[in-house]
């Protein structure tokens, strides 16, 4: 990337190579395989002093060690934490270390993709590998060089040495080590011996980051860049009917307003590859506030696009969607999901005869929770730049998954991907927002039509009104108690706006013998896309909360309930496909009973409630205390859990956990996006409440669980069970339960 | 059009834009100081947080017609190596997340410190909240405030 030197770019020659597309993304090959001949080193337009070991790894003479950072990062701190698993099999003193992001190469990295949590867990072996093979490339090296077999060359901490006292640093070895070809199978540390991962690292782009550094999209500049932006339908359901642009061609620094389509007719979408609005109406003009203020003085009719017809293709194959045209109002939606909850539903999971359980109970508590759609507000909004040409193309800003937009991008340019260059900025949020590429399609299809480069730009009205939101959800809970107080059944329907949210196989399948799951979807023209924790930031709210009113319709203890049936479920699971690990979800709760000394009285005048949740592998629960300021819900401290296997960067992750709970109190309590007419209602901060400093806890207490588990997630897991333990905190504190998210505005309407 | 000379982080520097640009504007788009985020143009985040005299303001509501004589101080200008006593703390606490926000809470949390060198924990909910970090690192914010007011060499007032 040249962000350090704006004023110039030059394009690289491209790295691709072709020959190995076709090998897939396994990505303990692809790593391995990224190895390049000492001649190609000019082409990588690198000083010429880095010598590259192998695809990621570079290493001067003097043991400087550079190591490139497949994943983007959003936050998560993949930056520092992946180049630490390289380092820890590479044997190297972190000190020496400096990091560069690197560009997409599909072939080279794999899809790149960070999201789905996925980071560490899916890169953990294949970067512990790539360390491992590159340490022993380095000592085939020095073993050659000395005339001594490799079994007898040590390393530590980047100096190799053999018992003649012999030794070198890395460096010395580097250019030789280049030329020997990538080793397979190698053997990995014990965890007991890691030296580098556990052990907490700074960001290593923190100086950046509080010196202003440009480090984001939207920073991202070339001489001769112009702004764009897309004036889009007020409205979804809208589509553009004319307009008029003489008053804003007028205006100072303006260059041209034109309208181009996103996908022809017939194009098929990939799995990511959202549409909101087709017809784009485009501003171009030299400044962002000259832009800005030109837009509005653009004249421009609407009409109602009708049902649109879109071709899909990704998960479940080449299909053809209807995407109705009606304008939705967030009062009849919820007035259709209660119709549609009452009309079939797809059973997604069945265990033994919940039917005949339900018949036969003495007591059943059914209970229905609503949530809204939800914008992902991240604080960078929506860009990226593009330069496109009939030969090339580049792209930098801040993306997610780089690897499913360039197909695409492939296409609608009609550009070989050997032609296309992305780079991935450091992005200001994601939460799965920048997962999907229709922002970055968008910039590449201005800038072909311009000829220029361009940096599309959303302002933050355009960012929440333009969204690729969380899902409207509602979910109904039923549980049969017989005579006994015995949970004998438990009901999950759930549906949404247009996604179901039910995962059948989770918990508390598996831990009840009589078990039914329905799902059920209502298709809609609004855009919607994952959601840090997609599916279950809503399933964790309602089916936790539900968890504790079953609880006490029994007469038992909230965790003691949830710890029983996880026992039932890891001694005698119920059904074959449950997707969780009951022993994991039992040690996090233990662990939350004891750090928050569960049970025991306080004085504190706090109202606690606890949830626990599984989910991308992971298993994490919290401790939430409440107390009412100001006649408003406040959780003043936070006692959390989590397990997600080896901890890779402790304090890192413990600010992630941090973060997720913060995130998870201000979207339970304040999150909504609302709709009128087609409309968002909400616009901007003003409206849409974010969160903040006086409403954030005093304290938030994070423990991991201590295991040598490969690491599992950690990005979104900790998320979820935070609106369930609100909810319940919510309850004790109050005395009522709230079924509507957000909390704060439910409690006003009663 | 209309010509101004600001001086920003200690330069003075002649530009030629609409009278009623933000300063925000002008920084990213003029003067290519990057560090000035925006992030609602509505004063409703604070991430185009600086400093107007030694005072937090944000740009996106400050006009360049209005800035005058003031000085302006960005991100760029309260160290170029982070040696600044507030930028320290941030590392020292490893603050940033995605980090988008935290140049205009570290200008927000400078100015607090200036006009009040030992804040309470009250005082500074009060300052902050008007900085949003959607990531949600406000507890790392307030233990960095806390160790940036005690590396400050001016003494905690009774209260």
């Amino acid at each position: 990337m040249n962000m350090e030197n704006p004023k110039t770019y030059s394009r690289r020659s491209f790295l691709k190579s072709s020959a190995l597309t076709s090998g897939g993304l396994m990505l303990s090959f692809t790593w391995l395989s990224g190895f390049r001949p000492a001649d190609k080193m000019a082409e990588l337009n690198l000083p010429e002093q880095w010598n590259q070991v192998t695809g990621y790894i570079q290493i001067t003479s003097d043991n400087m060690i550079k190591i490139f950072c497949p994943n983007p990062e959003f936050g998560q701190n993949v930056m520092t934490s992946l180049p630490m698993i390289v380092a820890e099999e590479l044997d190297i003193d972190w000190k020496n270390v400096v990091v560069e992001m690197s560009t997409h190469d599909n072939v080279k990295f794999g899809s790149q993709f960070t999201g789905g949590s996925n980071s560490v867990r899916m890169y953990w072996k294949p970067l512990r590998e790539a360390g491992a093979a590159a340490r022993q490339m380095l000592c085939q090296a020095a073993a050659d060089t000395w005339g001594v077999p490799l079994a007898e060359v040590t390393t530590k901490a980047g100096i190799l040495s053999h018992s003649s006292g012999k030794s070198a640093k890395y460096g010395e070895m580097a250019s030789k080590a280049a030329t020997i070809a990538v080793p397979k199978g190698m053997k990995l540390k014990d965890p007991k011996d890691f030296a580098v991962v556990r052990n907490s690292k700074k960001n290593v782009e923190g100086e950046k980051i509080v010196t202003g550094k440009p480090l984001f999209g939207l920073d991202y500049r070339v001489d001769g860049m112009l702004i764009a932006m897309i004036q889009h339908p007020p409205a979804f359901g809208l589509k553009l009917k004319s307009f008029d642009a003489s008053q804003t061609l007028k205006m100072p620094g303006i260059k041209d307003v034109f309208t181009l389509k996103l996908y022809e007719d017939g194009f098929q979408q990939g799995g990511f590859d959202t549409r909101t609005f087709n017809d784009l109406l485009v501003i171009v003009g030299n400044t962002t506030w000259e832009v800005m203020n030109a837009r509005k003085k653009l004249k421009v009719e609407w009409e109602q696009a009708g049902d649109v017809k879109d071709t899909l293709t990704g998960r479940g194959g080449k299909r053809e969607v209807i995407i109705p045209g009606r304008l939705e109002s967030s009062s009849n939606q919820l007035e259709m999901m209660q119709e549609r909850a009452k009309q079939p539903s797809t059973v997604l999971r069945k265990d033994g005869d919940p039917e005949t359980a339900f018949k036969n109970a003495s007591q059943i508590i059914e209970r229905t929770y609503n949530a809204p759609f939800l914008a992902h507000n991240c604080l960078e909004p929506i860009n990226f730049f593009a330069h496109v040409t009939d030969e090339e193309a580049l792209l930098a800003g801040p993306l997610q998954a780089p690897g499913w937009t360039e197909p695409t991008l492939s296409k609608l340019l009609n550009l070989p991907a050997d032609k296309i260059e992305i780079q991935m900025t450091r992005m200001g949020g994601g939460f799965g927002r920048r997962a999907y590429g229709q922002y970055l399609y968008e910039a590449a299809l201005i800038s072909k039509k311009a000829k220029a480069p361009i940096k599309l730009m959303y302002t933050r009205e355009d960012d929440m009104t333009y969204g690729i939101y969380r899902p409207m959800y509602t979910a109904t809970y039923r549980a049969a108690l017989d005579a006994n107080k015995k949970l004998i059944g438990f009901h999950v329907i759930g549906g949404g706006i247009p996604e179901n949210p039910v995962h059948a196989n989770r918990f508390p399948a598996g831990a009840i013998d009589n078990y039914l799951a329905e799902g059920w979807e209502i298709p809609s023209n609004i855009t919607i896309g994952a959601f840090r924790a997609p599916r279950s930031n809503f399933n964790a709210a309602a089916e936790q909360s539900f968890l504790d009113e079953v609880a006490e319709a029994m007469g038992k203890d909230p965790i003691a309930l949830r710890l029983e049936l996880l026992n039932r479920a890891k001694d005698n699971p119920v059904g074959k496909n449950n997707d969780y690990d009951a022993k994991r979800y039992i040690g996090v709760l233990e662990l939350l009973r004891e750090k928050s000394g569960w049970g025991k009285p306080e004085n504190s005048g706090r109202k606690r409630g606890v949830a626990a949740y599984f989910c991308h592998a992971s298993y994490a629960g919290h401790v939430v205390d409440m107390v009412m300021r100001d006649g408003q819900p406040y959780v003043e401290q936070v006692f959390s859990a989590v397990d997600c296997g080896v901890v890779v960067n402790p304090d890192a992750a413990i600010n992630m956990v941090q973060g997720a709970v913060v995130d998870g109190i201000g979207n339970s309590l304040y999150g909504a996006l609302t709709h009128k007419d087609g409309a968002p209602e909400q616009t901007n901060f003003h409206n849409y409440r974010i969160i903040r400093h006086n409403e954030a806890p005093k304290k938030i207490e994070v423990h991991f669980v201590e295991n040598d588990i490969d690491p599992t997630g950690l990005g979104e897991p900790p998320f979820p069970p935070v609106f369930g333990a609100v909810a319940n905190a919510l309850y004790k504190t109050t005395g009522k339960r709230y079924y509507n998210q957000p909390f704060a505005v439910d409690m006003t309407k009663s | 059009m209309a010509k101004y000379n600001l001086k920003v982080n200690g330069k003075n520097h002649l530009i030629d834009v609409d009278p009623s640009t933000p300063m925000l504007w002008v920084l990213r788009d003029h003067l290519n100081l990057q560090g000035t985020k925006y992030g609602c143009g509505v004063a409703m985040c604070g991430a185009c947080t600086v400093h107007l005299n030694g005072s937090a303001v944000r740009s996106c509501q400050l006009p360049v017609s209005a800035v005058g004589k003031q000085a302006i101080t960005t991100i760029e200008g309260l160290s170029a190596n982070a040696t600044h006593p507030v930028q320290k703390a941030w590392i020292e606490h490893d603050v940033a997340q995605c980090g988008y926000c935290q140049a205009g809470q570290i200008m927000s949390a400078t100015s607090l410190l200036k006009d009040n060198p030992h804040p309470s924990d009250e005082d500074i909910d009060g300052y902050m909240s008007g900085n949003i970090c959607r990531c949600g690192t406000y507890l790392r914010i307030k233990e960095a405030i806390k160790t940036a007011a005690k590396a400050s060499k001016t003494q905690p007032q009774k209260k």
